[in-house]
């Protein structure tokens, strides 16, 4: 790992932060004064994934064109940090004609097939899909790779299992990734999971399962290079799971009155933690940290004018696209 | 208590639906130790659309248990809880969420009295949020009664408002038959979400029951009969209302369950108006809409002096943009405007 490879990194994460907190800000801008989860320029469920950019930029920094990403109903920072227009993205979420979707998919629905993005609200149901990418990319003959996410409540799914065998006996070069968040909702990881590392699930299957610990983004660069160096390589599928953090609420909303380990959450985010790691090292400047911050707003900025300034779809538009 | 007792005045005490169905599971629970709950939030969080809201508080993570995020386990549980003769209230969080456990739903739930020869009984009540109207898009917004209401073995229970969720909640876990009971996210009374006033009225504190299978008039009139179900009942009637300032008389008749269905009620009403509009926030095919028109049409197609007229999602998947959602979803507008166009 390279000084660039750390300042790229530290880069991406702070564009999908910045990205979010304006989100965040914005799709509560106009649901004042009564909080109503349908008004406003943005409506619906929003999952922000502050505190979890490590996961995110550490496997995605591995993938290069062709490959694919299934997330979840958390999609921001995988779509970002794969490559995802963020224009595109957010007039979808504004649910603008210009959005990647036009509008039909909204924040939890993001498909871009052009980098080979998709994303579920339904638990674990990317993982059986991502099997299906790697098994089109083994049998074509390319060393691309799909990298399949889900949250760790996911691991007691029924979908997470059958896709982990069949990716396998198959061989398929996929790469499972487990953001282990500590909570499912409101539900703690030890409440509803029986092991203590999802990881060892790996071991029923055959393959390998690396835990990586404390949200720490370079440790998850080099344990997700060795998974998609495998998968690339034609060795097989490996299971990956990232202890991370939900910095804020299940979805925007969420009061979090159920939350045990509230008090800590801001001292654990990874974001300020890793700009001193790096001012430590010498791989980061105070100036170059507020130019980072700087030309993430200006993207951001830029990106939500687009959205607003987009046209909203037409009522009828609706009965489009149900078939080809 | 027995179906045929009258349930009582509805008194003066107003409560959201989400409440009144808290309230009824709370009573049975009280009532009987056999009762309890399990479900993905249902705990500290009370449900995430408040359906067990402070039962938690009162019965404890031992009677009111939070589950992994595993349907198929966790549904599967409450079959065997059932047949072993508990009587759980399991949640499925989001009725579209049914695909990772329709097994365990249609070919378990539904089906183990039938093929026991009726040796085998299996009370419980699976509850799931549905409906949109908040842009939570193709994946969270569906209703889906018509997809379960066509498969043979389960009641279907579709509450409106405040007073009938409490009485058919009860009536649902004190009944020996797996019983789907499908809450609107819309009509709970949240405060998180827009509502309909209708969605807070009076509820008797006490338990008491409102008999499966029966349709309510919600309203009388003469000139159309709107039939619907749950937060299109509520729409239906503030249509209703408005057009009565138009001299148009709507007759309002809210199915309350799809399973059993109340085919007289239907009946007896278009009997009445000659006119049938059914309102349906499920999809238009293959479904509800399309077995209200089959009943008269099998009956007396005669009784009709116009046309079924069906406003039903147009068999498109719910879009997440608002203007594609309110274009799909049958709202106030189009009900007023079907209503008239019978009458034209």
């Amino acid at each position: 790992m390279t000084s660039l490879d750390r300042l790229a990194m530290y880069t991406e994460m702070v564009r999908i932060r910045q990205y979010e907190t304006r989100i965040m800000q914005e799709y509560h801008a106009d649901k004042t004064p009564a909080w109503d989860i349908g008004a406003g320029l943005i409506p619906g469920e929003m999952h922000l994934s502050a505190g979890q950019e490590p996961a995110a930029v550490g496997v995605c920094a591995h993938l290069k064109k062709g490959d694919a990403v299934t997330a979840t109903h958390r999609p921001h920072h995988f779509a970002l940090a794969h490559g995802v227009d963020m224009n595109a993205m957010t007039a979808e979420i504004y649910g603008r004609t210009t959005g990647l979707c036009k509008g039909k998919g909204g924040h939890m629905h993001l498909f871009d097939p052009e980098n080979h993005f998709s994303c579920s609200g339904i638990i674990a149901q990317g993982y059986p899909v991502a099997c299906g990418q790697a098994m089109a990319m083994k049998r074509r003959g390319t060393d691309n790779v799909a990298v399949a996410v889900t949250g760790e409540g996911a691991a007691n799914q029924g979908a997470f299992h059958e896709a982990l065998n069949l990716a396998a006996v198959w061989n398929l070069p996929v790469v499972f990734v487990i953001e282990d968040n500590d909570w499912a909702i409101s539900v703690p990881r030890g409440e509803s999971t029986a092991n203590t590392s999802n990881a060892d699930r790996a071991a029923g299957y055959g393959i390998p399962g690396v835990r990586v610990e404390n949200n720490d983004v370079e440790a998850v660069f080099e344990a997700a290079g060795a998974a998609v160096d495998r998968a690339r390589a034609g060795e097989g599928p490996s299971l990956l799971e990232i202890h991370t953090l939900r910095l804020l609420g299940h979805f925007e909303g969420d009061a979090q009155a159920y939350r045990s380990d509230l008090e800590t959450v801001d001292e654990r985010d990874p974001i300020p933690r890793y700009a001193a790691s790096l001012m430590e090292s010498g791989d980061l400047t105070e100036a170059q940290a507020e130019e980072v911050k700087a030309a993430a707003d200006a993207e951001v900025d830029a990106a939500i004018q687009f959205a607003i300034e987009s046209p909203l779809p037409q009522p009828e538009d609706a009965l489009d696209d149900v078939f080809a | 208590m027995t179906a045929t007792e009258t349930p009582p005045d509805a008194g003066t005490r107003r409560v959201t639906t989400a409440k009144a169905m808290a309230e009824a599971i709370g009573l049975e629970m009280r009532d009987n130790p056999e009762v309890f709950v399990m479900g993905e939030d249902v705990g500290a969080y009370g449900g995430i659309f408040g359906s067990t809201t402070d039962l938690f508080a009162e019965f404890g993570a031992d009677r009111v248990i939070d589950t992994p995020i595993s349907e198929t386990g966790f549904i599967g549980a409450g079959i065997g809880a059932a047949v072993e003769g508990m009587r759980p209230v399991v949640e499925l969080m989001f009725v579209d969420f049914y695909g990772v456990c329709m097994d365990q739903i249609s070919n378990h739930m539904a089906k183990i009295h039938y093929e026991s020869g009726g040796a085998v009984k299996v009370p419980m009540v699976l509850m799931a949020a549905t409906g949109g109207g908040y842009s939570d898009a193709a994946q969270h917004s569906q209703c889906l009664w018509g997809t379960f209401a066509h498969l043979p073995g389960m009641k279907v229970v579709v509450p409106s408002n405040p007073y009938d969720a409490k009485g058919l909640m009860a009536s649902a876990i004190r009944d020996d038959n797996p019983v789907l009971y499908l809450f609107h996210k819309g009509a709970q009374g949240l405060v998180w979400m827009e509502k309909n006033p209708r969605s807070i009225a009076d509820v008797p504190e006490e338990a008491f029951t409102v008999p499966i299978g029966k349709a309510a008039t919600a309203r009388e009139g003469t000139d159309v009969t709107i039939v619907t179900l749950s937060l299109s009942v509520q729409h239906s009637l503030d249509v209703a209302e408005e057009l009565a300032g138009e001299g148009i008389s709507v007759e309002v008749i809210d199915l309350r369950s799809l399973v059993p269905l109340d085919r007289q009620a239907v009946l007896d009403s278009v009997a009445k108006t000659g006119r049938l509009l059914v309102v349906d926030e499920d999809y238009k095919s293959f479904g509800l809409s399309g077995e209200i028109a089959a009943i008269v049409a099998e009956t007396d197609p005669t009784m009709l002096a116009k046309p079924v007229s069906r406003l039903a999602v147009p068999d498109v998947p719910i879009p997440y943009s608002r203007p594609l959602e309110y274009g799909i979803l049958p709202t106030r507008e189009k009900i007023s405007a079907a209503v008239k166009d019978l009458l034209a």
